[in-house]
């Protein structure tokens, strides 16, 4: 469990997650090019020693395609996180503040 | 690229032996998914089905089984019309023991049609499955999150994430 905040303390690393949320299973190059495209800048380097750390927290994980390595965002641990703090209350009560505070924040 | 599929893993704390009967044994299901109860004689080409209070809302065929190392499965969602008019998705578990003492667990969900609602739907429940089957291992409690009184709850979220109607 460490693992897991540390690698979600940085947020170029957070920056990479969502990346995956938003496209599921892009190789290195694909997302280098859409971060570049975005005008983010991060070396290739330092997106492939993030995602060396995002993977070894395991909220990445990875499927082999012939020369290429897809990286998928994977969750799980995060829920593992939830399970074990948020078990006791209603889960739908936090959905709901959550989808508030997202209401009103898209509206400034 | 643009192929849709979900990739999920985890570690648990147990042997290929336990994780196999707890992916596959209907007493074990309920426990962590839902109350959902599995139901096949896992052969090539049988029927899967996953119950709750008697009734069938998700089925598929057994495609592979290899006992303690491989199980897939098509997947047929049947709870609600937006699911049932696609056809069925896939899903694939590896096991893979990590020393003596863990397993490696991978979840691969693919083969959805191109914009499909399943895949829409789907992202949420596996993590929270996923997490109280390694609770459940590993501690003999499964997640109260994932309990049977929270199927209702989860069902109408898919509706809604299908629809496009929840963030």
């Amino acid at each position: 469990m460490d693992d897991v905040f540390r690698a979600l303390a940085d947020g170029s690393r957070r920056e990479l997650l969502d990346r995956l949320y938003a496209h599921n299973g892009q190789t290195l190059n694909e997302l280098c090019a859409r971060l570049a495209e975005s005008g983010t800048s991060m070396t290739r380097q330092a997106v492939s020693k993030h995602l060396a750390i995002l993977e070894g927290a395991n909220l990445v994980a990875t499927v082999k395609r012939g020369r290429e390595k897809l990286h998928y965002l994977n969750p799980v641990p995060i829920h593992e996180i939830a399970a074990r703090w948020i078990g006791k209350y209603e889960r739908h009560r936090l959905s709901a503040l959550a989808e508030l505070k997202r209401g009103l924040e898209a509206k400034e | 690229m643009s192929e849709l599929k979900f990739v999920y893993v985890t570690y648990i704390a147990t042997t290929p032996e336990r994780l196999w009967q707890a992916l596959t044994d209907g007493a074990f299901t309920r426990q962590y998914w839902f109350g959902t109860t599995v139901e096949s004689d896992w052969s090539p080409g049988s029927r899967v089905t996953f119950r709750s209070g008697g009734e069938v809302h998700d089925s598929g065929e057994v495609l592979d089984c290899v006992p303690c190392r491989r199980l897939s499965y098509s997947w047929q969602v049947e709870f609600h019309e937006v699911f049932r008019r696609e056809k069925p998705s896939r899903v694939t578990f590896e096991l893979e023991p990590i020393g003596s003492a863990e397993v490696k667990l991978t979840v691969t969900h693919d083969e959805f049609e191109p914009g499909s609602k399943v895949h829409a739907a789907v992202s949420n429940g596996w993590p929270m499955i996923l997490s109280s089957l390694k609770s459940l291992l590993e501690t003999g409690h499964a997640s109260t999150l994932t309990g049977p009184d929270k199927q209702r709850g989860a069902r109408e979220r898919a509706i809604a994430l299908a629809a496009g109607t929840a963030a």
